[in-house]
């Protein structure tokens, strides 16, 4: 129990900023007027961020110790307890979930205006679920808010999604599906295995038998890779991200695509060392060809929002590379940059749908000459583009270099290839905004465009804030996680690396187990 | 050396982005607009001037931080001796580019003024900064900047050819930024964990002895990175971008963007590697071959062309190469050669595009083939061009022939026959391109058949110089002179910085 600090403040903030959405829910329930249920749900979201900002401000930077821990409880026959609490590894996806909540709920002011009352309803449970995978401690509640982000999201795609939205929701559903059903098995193998515990920190000390940690390692792999997306199943995304409204593309890339991640950096990498050690070098090609495919098919899009798609799995493949480097400075770089990536493609994800709400069509060739005609919008996407190609001053430079730095030290070839990935990701970028915004103004579409008004500029705004703060003093956010990371690379490298003979025998053994499980079935 | 603290690098580089917002500010009026361009322009350099005691004379470096981003990556100002004259050639040569462009822009009627002269002042802001940069990462930050800052002047016409052009432009510059900076940057910071300038070096010994190939591998990527500066095989955008207005190729294709790249670069052989360590891995052999191949490719390609600004465009790429052949070949005098010849090249270069824009706005001539007997109609813009051209061949007593000279002392300094016989090939191929031009100018007749392709309304139309364009051009050629005559000044900056 030396691990944790326990909340200090007054009230159960972790606890408070997870649930309130949820209530927050629960009221709106019994409002009837749409007017009304807007402002609740802005004020709702806006108060979750005020509730959970003295996390920040009491946060220890100087330990690795989860902080502001409560332990309730729960289910005694099988040792379940409520188990909350962050880490500096944790910590920044509550800030980067509670904003991207507000920014999506006034993105959806005028948009949404069938079914208002259950979006606002789904779109807050949601908030409650991603703040509760970030703050679990405990396999068993983790388990069910990482299960519970699929509903609502389930719906917004269903439901309030483009004209193909119901293969998108179905398809996004299975696949995550099909991926925590194999975490699920890996969270039930834990539990024997370490003891009839669930949690989290209790789960982390065990060292467990190292063919054991390959084939656990692989089970929760399914679920995480799913989530990222990593290369080769990242393809319900484009799916899913096209069809969604705005807020469920910003939810989604912002923070859904961050919980595989986070699941590596909680599970995989602490309780798993041996089997990291071993499959790294697998994990790092499989990165890289996420970047430069995900580059590729990126530049043949011809619908914006799936080419922001796209690109999603390219930088997705750096998050992961800079996770899988093993190094304090990738390992930095990736969580860094997946708070930048957050911001960024958040921001173009809700430039596309200001424009999309004005012209509703999400085709390039349908657009050109945007800084004639809407100025304002195109400052906005400027700054998002040159910060998405990582033009330094701005976040995702430092983000990339931290990764690169990274991979340099890991795997020169590597790093090599993930160049290739950063060239890409320039040229796709520049030529969007070169056939939106500049080209020859398209007629059909002139008509119906217009410039931003306030109520959309004061979404962008945090964001390009967010962008420039980031990129000249990334000390902010890098400052809550060294410690932590430095635990975490510790961690990872007492390990000794697993025997390669052992794991191919295990393999073995399992080819065997199944051939004869057939035979006999 | 002494460092002090202030503000003023700082204040230099905004002064023109601040100058850009009030350009915007009152976009409606022309005159007041173009008013703050000047009053910009003069502040500029101002502050830039009024760091030469502390700098030139004091020998002290003047230091200001501003934001640390990570422990050795941080954006922060240093003025030393080199950056100092290269900000003070940008920023003169703004001032008289800002008069011209005033000239060049109203008499031709361009549209987006506004955006035009905002770009401007941006551009400069970003050339500054590169001037003073303390350390890789500052320099590259307003590299890219500028980049994109000039990518509207480049496309300002609008036209396909034009966007073509600045298409080209672009993909060349970030792509090589992106492709072999970023890598080269962050291999630096890996080896060194600082990003900082320093005279000697800043790769320390073990790392030196450890890893020699890797250190020949990153600076080529810093050389095509930096591709600016126009060395081949990267210098495709250069002729490409001469679709922007003449003001623009003047100052940013001849002077500030061009003269970034190899700023640059001559930074990182001088400040980042040192010379020593190039001599020891052997990479200054690499940089001499490309760059005397680069000398003597472009000068046979600008032979070949009869468009004025194409011509003036290969000639800018070949020259650009003697700068860094300069700095690479390592020898005093040929580090000084190449130093100076930043300014020397800018002045004389400038001119020859003002002349250029200056024909273009008065007679609509834009190939040296229409140019039979223009320097009679023209006194003054063609007596500015003969003088730039004896500058480009390198004979005294224009500013271009010190530079030849420290060259070719340099060259046998290094006792390398080749490079000397590269120096003289291209000073015969430079008379080979510009002497025909002048020749046709002043000795030849007026085409007959060009009359008769002429309407009649621009037969009887005289041509006229136009002293908005002619006054800087003058003062350009003027100043190229007495450089020639009066070296001793920047040969001693040139003298500090090796």
């Amino acid at each position: 129990m030396e691990d944790i600090i326990f909340n200090i403040l007054d009230y159960p903030i972790l606890t408070v900023t997870t649930f309130l959405p949820l209530a927050g829910a629960l009221i709106i329930l019994l409002l009837r007027r749409a007017v009304l249920i807007r402002w609740f749900a802005l004020a709702t979201t806006i108060t979750t961020l005020i509730v959970s900002l003295p996390v920040y401000k009491h946060f220890d930077k100087a330990t690795y110790k989860m902080q502001f821990v409560e332990i309730y409880p729960w289910i005694p026959a099988w040792n379940i307890h409520y188990k909350v609490g962050v880490d500096g590894i944790s910590v920044l996806f509550i800030f980067l979930v509670t904003i991207l909540s507000i920014l999506c709920v006034t993105v959806s002011w005028k948009v949404i205006q069938t079914k208002t009352k259950e979006f606002f309803i789904s779109l807050l449970i949601l908030e409650t679920a991603m703040i509760g995978v970030f703050v679990s401690l405990n396999v068993f509640h983790f388990y069910l808010f990482w299960e519970l982000t699929l509903i609502p999201m389930f719906l917004l795609i269903g439901a309030w999604g483009g004209s193909n939205r119901i293969y998108a929701a179905v398809k996004f559903v299975l696949f995550m599906l099909a991926g925590s059903v194999l975490m699920l098995v890996g969270i039930i193998v834990l539990y024997y295995a370490g003891g009839k515990t669930f949690d989290i920190l209790e789960l982390s000390r065990i060292s467990y038998p190292e063919e054991l940690q390959f084939w656990l390692f692989l089970a929760f792999f399914a679920a995480f890779a799913v989530k990222m997306p990593m290369f080769p199943i990242h393809t319900w995304l484009p799916d899913a991200h096209t069809e969604a409204p705005t807020a469920g593309s910003v939810i989604l890339a912002g923070v859904l695509l961050k919980m595989g991640a986070y699941g590596f950096l909680r599970f995989s990498f602490p309780m798993f060392p041996h089997a990291v050690k071993v499959l790294f070098i697998p994990m790092l090609v499989l990165s890289v060809t996420a970047i430069i495919y995900g580059g590729y098919v990126t530049l043949m899009q011809t619908d914006m929002k799936r080419l922001i798609a796209y690109s999603s799995v390219s930088h997705m493949g750096f998050v992961t590379l800079g996770l899988f480097t093993l190094n304090q400075t990738g390992i930095e770089g990736g969580i860094l940059q997946m708070i930048n990536h957050g911001v960024i493609t958040g921001a173009l994800f809700l430039c596309i749908g200001m424009i999309y709400e004005r012209t509703h069509t999400r085709m390039i060739e349908d657009y050109g000459g945007l800084s004639k005609t809407v100025p304002l919008f195109i400052v906005f996407f400027t700054v998002f583009t040159l910060a998405a190609i990582g033009l330094p001053g701005m976040n995702a430079f430092v983000g990339e270099f931290l990764i690169i730095s990274g991979a340099f030290k890991a795997n020169m070839i590597i790093a090599a290839f993930s160049i290739f990935g950063v060239v890409l990701g320039v040229t796709y970028m520049v030529w969007l905004y070169y056939r939106v915004a500049l080209n020859e103004i398209n007629s059909n579409t002139k008509s119906s465009l217009f410039d931003l008004d306030s109520r959309e500029i004061a979404t962008l705004v945090p964001l390009v804030m967010l962008v420039f703060l980031i990129g000249v003093q990334p000390e902010i956010v890098l400052s809550y996680m060294h410690a932590s990371v430095e635990h975490l690379v510790e961690q990872i490298h007492t390990a000794v690396p697993l025997d390669p003979n052992r794991i191919y025998n295990s393999v073995n053994l399992f080819v065997e187990y199944v051939k004869e499980l057939l035979w006999w079935g | 050396m002494e460092s002090i603290v202030s503000i003023k690098p700082l204040l230099a580089v905004l002064v023109s982005a601040i100058g850009a917002l009030f350009i915007i500010f009152v976009g409606k009026k022309p005159n007041i607009r173009e008013s703050w361009s000047l009053i910009a322009g003069v502040i500029k350099l101002g502050i830039v001037l009024s760091m030469i005691p502390d700098v030139v004379y004091n020998k002290k470096v003047i230091s200001y931080s501003l934001f640390t981003l990570l422990p050795g990556l941080e954006i922060s100002f240093r003025v030393d001796a080199f950056g100092l004259l290269f900000a003070m050639g940008a920023s003169l040569l703004w001032i008289a580019t800002s008069v011209y462009s005033i000239g060049y822009m109203r008499s031709t009627k361009e549209g987006s003024q506004t955006r035009y002269f905002a770009c401007f002042a941006v551009a400069l802001s970003s050339t500054i900064g590169v001037a003073f940069s303390a350390n890789l990462f500052t320099m590259f930050l307003f590299y890219e900047g500028l980049t994109i800052v000039t990518y509207p002047l480049v496309a300002h016409k609008g036209t396909a050819e034009a966007k073509n052009g600045a298409r080209k432009y672009a993909i060349y510059l970030l792509g090589a930024a992106k492709a072999f900076l970023v890598a080269a940057i962050i291999l630096t910071y890996n080896l060194t964990g600082t990003l900082e300038f320093s005279k000697a070096g800043i790769f320390p010994i073990d790392v030196q002895s450890a890893h020699p190939e890797l250190l020949y591998v990153i600076f080529v990527l810093f050389l095509f990175g930096f591709a600016k500066c126009a060395i081949m095989p990267f210098h495709g955008w250069l002729p490409a971008a001469m679709v922007a207005p003449t003001p623009v190729s003047a100052l940013l294709h001849a002077v500030a963007v061009v003269k970034t790249g190899v700023f640059a670069v001559l930074r990182v052989i001088f400040f980042v590697f040192g010379a020593d360590l190039m001599m020891d891995i052997g990479v200054d052999v690499f940089v001499i071959t490309f760059a005397s191949f680069t000398i003597i490719t472009a000068s046979l390609l600008a032979l070949s062309r009869d468009n004025l600004k194409a011509r003036l465009a290969f000639s800018t790429i070949s020259q650009l190469s003697y700068i860094i052949l300069g700095a690479a070949l390592l020898t005093p005098s040929a580090m000084i050669g190449g130093i100076i010849h930043i300014t020397n090249h800018a002045f004389s270069k400038i001119t020859l595009f003002f002349c250029a824009g200056s024909i273009y706005v008065s007679s609509h001539k834009t190939e040296v083939s229409q140019l039979n007997g223009i320097g009679k109609k023209m006194p003054w813009t063609m007596a500015a061009f003969t003088i730039a051209t004896l500058s480009m061949i390198g004979i005294p007593p224009v500013s271009g022939f010190i530079t030849k000279w420290y060259l070719v002392i340099g060259s046998m300094e290094r006792h390398s026959f080749a490079v000397l016989a590269v120096l003289l090939a291209s000073s015969f191929l430079n008379a080979a391109y510009f002497a025909p031009i002048v020749y046709k100018a002043f000795f030849k007749k007026e085409n007959s058949d060009d009359l008769s392709h002429n309407n009649d309304v621009h037969k009887q139309e005289v041509i006229k110089e136009n002293p908005f364009l002619v006054v800087p051009l003058t003062l350009t050629a003027i100043v190229s002179v007495v450089l020639g005559l009066y070296p001793d000044f920047i040969v001693q900056i040139a003298k500090m910085v090796i």
